[in-house]
């Protein structure tokens, strides 16, 4: 019975959060296509906008979406360094960045995995950009030696009692 | 340029279309506003799993156990690992659904509802052991690619469903029927919708034996739908991708199922022992089948602190695929000597075993505790991590817990 109410729930919260979204979006659109015909709404425009109701501040200079805390990108947990937003733009579109920063490879087997995204996952060409995300990884993310079994780490003390 | 692609990716509508948008505007975004569909919700709770569950990716969901998690003797839905290749299904309709059996080796396809399954075979129960072929992929090194699982991709439930082999049976198979390959409703992680995410199978004696299932209970309830509600097929002792999710159609194949991760190296390992990092070609890999030995000391939780004098009494599970698990050892020694557990015989077939030891230790001091499992034929879990493979597969070293002794 719980189960069923559970995924109940998840239903009813997965469609209210595609409603929410889907008029969230179709405010953006309207958004984006009067900014786009109306560029001098960005240059002369008041630093607050208000639309839709007074709940909402467009701060049109607001950088929050990708902002940086102590070097990490705080949208995708990855390292602020040259190339991060080539990755973010083309590597977390399809998967979760946690996908990214786990995997820890030499460019030789990051490449084999590009090109096996790009004959079976839909990844697009890279282009130019191909170079500048291999580099992105194996510096920020390079294959750490763990030998063949590593010493057990990040123990948590504790007293027991029985 | 940039107006293009956000025109392109609208018209998609999916979410990886809504993120398409976000490169674009992204410099408009209001301050202290998240846009509402890319909120990631929490995971814990729309899966109903226990907040100290390690959370290894949020697209695809994948999550897995600590090994204290697991110390019940049927891992309740709070403890089991998620592992998705794909979108978990948003549009399931329990009412409307159908299981559809077709391929070249059945005498004709045959549809049934999800109630005549349920109304027009006997009913099954059995604990089974699942386990992702990728557990312990954390450890290989160089590091192998994929999902870094540490030990928690594993657990074992009360499964109730139907027999495949009666529901084969009754549709008729031909004798050239060698595999059977899954099909299920999850979506591309691309949001292509013409691409299957995973379609795997077994060999057709796998898919006729006693403890294979089309499941549409867990643990005595409706399947959590993470983990394959409605239907899922169940293949213990196998790797856990062969248990396919959601599923709504089996095809029986007169040749080695060709679904999606069946072919390329997915879920396979090489014929011979390679070198760490070295390359092998696909021809010389073969489709993992039965997981190996394998164990894991549940309790107490790794960093116990005790009081010297004291016994410690520890406990866990064994399991090892299609075999039954004859011996559990423990060592306080790095292994230089090994003292056997109590080890209990399975409730079914495929389901894990408990163990149990009283331990003496010798004094105060820093010890690890290890596990070592041997099944029925002989084969003992190793100490080190085994054979490197390009994918991590089948990591089943002996588990360790850290303790001291105060």
């Amino acid at each position: 019975m719980g189960k069923k109410e559970d995924f109940r729930d998840q239903i009813k919260s997965m469609r209210s959060i595609i409603i929410v979204f889907s008029i969230s979006l179709i405010l953006l659109v309207l958004l984006g296509t009067v900014i786009i015909m109306n560029p001098d709404l960005l240059s002369n425009g008041p630093e607050e906008v208000e639309i839709a109701g007074p709940e909402v501040n467009m701060d049109l200079e607001g950088d929050d979406w990708n902002k940086i805390e102590n070097g990490i990108h705080v949208r995708t947990g990855l390292k602020d360094a040259e190339g991060l937003m080539a990755v973010v733009n083309n590597c977390t579109i399809c998967h979760s960045a946690e996908l990214v920063i786990q995997n820890r490879m030499d460019r030789e087997r990051w490449i084999t995995t590009i090109r096996w995204m790009q004959e079976t996952q839909n990844l697009w060409n890279l282009g130019d950009n191909e170079e500048i995300i291999l580099n992105y990884l194996v510096t920020n993310y390079p294959v750490i030696n763990s030998g063949r079994r590593a010493p057990l780490t990040d123990i948590e003390w504790y007293t027991l009692n029985e | 340029m940039k107006r293009r692609i956000f025109v392109k990716r609208t018209a998609l509508g999916s979410l990886a279309g809504i993120l398409g948008a976000e490169i674009v505007f992204g410099a408009y975004m209001p301050k202290n506003y998240d846009l509402l569909g890319l909120q990631d919700p929490d995971p814990f709770k729309m899966f109903g799993k226990d907040e100290e569950m390690k959370l290894l990716s949020s697209k695809p969901w994948n999550m897995e156990a600590v090994a204290h998690q697991l110390d019940d003797r049927i891992t309740p839905n709070k403890y089991i690992f998620i592992r998705n290749n794909g979108q978990v299904p948003e549009d399931i309709n329990e009412k409307e659904w159908t299981m559809t059996f077709d391929g070249e080796s059945v005498i004709a396809p045959k549809t049934f509802t999800l109630d005549e399954l349920k109304t027009k075979f006997p009913h099954y129960t059995y604990q089974l052991t699942l386990e992702c072929g990728g557990n312990g992929r954390g450890e290989f090194n160089p590091p192998a690619k994929g999902n870094q699982w540490d030990i928690g991709a594993v657990y074992c439930a009360s499964w109730t469903g139907v027999r495949l082999r009666d529901v084969l049976e009754a549709v008729g198979i031909k004798k050239d029927a060698v595999y059977i390959g899954y099909h299920a409703i999850d979506k591309h992680l691309s949001g292509d919708p013409t691409k299957e995410v995973i379609s795997r199978g077994v060999p057709i004696s796998k898919a006729l034996q006693d403890e294979t299932l089309l499941a549409f209970k867990m643990n005595g309830e409706d399947i959590p739908v993470a983990h394959g509600f409605p239907l899922r097929l169940v293949c213990g002792g196998w790797p856990a991708s062969t248990s396919g999710k959601w599923i709504n159609r089996v095809s029986v194949r007169n040749i080695i199922h060709d679904g999606e991760k069946m072919t390329g190296s997915s879920y396979k390992m090489p014929r011979y022992p390679i070198a760490p990092g070295a390359e092998v070609k696909n021809e010389d890999m073969y489709i993992i089948e039965s997981m190996p030995v394998k164990s894991l000391i549940t309790y107490p939780r790794s960093g116990a602190e005790i009081t010297s004098g004291k016994k410690l009494n520890i406990r866990g599970h064994a399991w090892a695929g299609e075999l039954e698990v004859s011996k559990v050892y423990y060592s306080i020694n790095f292994g230089t000597t090994w003292s056997e557990c109590i080890l209990e015989k399975p409730a079914n077939r495929l389901a894990w075993q408990h163990f149990k030891a009283s331990i003496d230790f010798p004094g105060p001091g820093y010890y690890e505790i290890w596990a070592r499992a041997v099944d029925a034929k002989g084969v003992s879990q190793p100490m080190l991590v085994p054979g490197w493979n390009p994918n991590g597969y089948l990591n089943n070293a002996c588990h360790r817990i850290a303790i001291k002794m105060v």
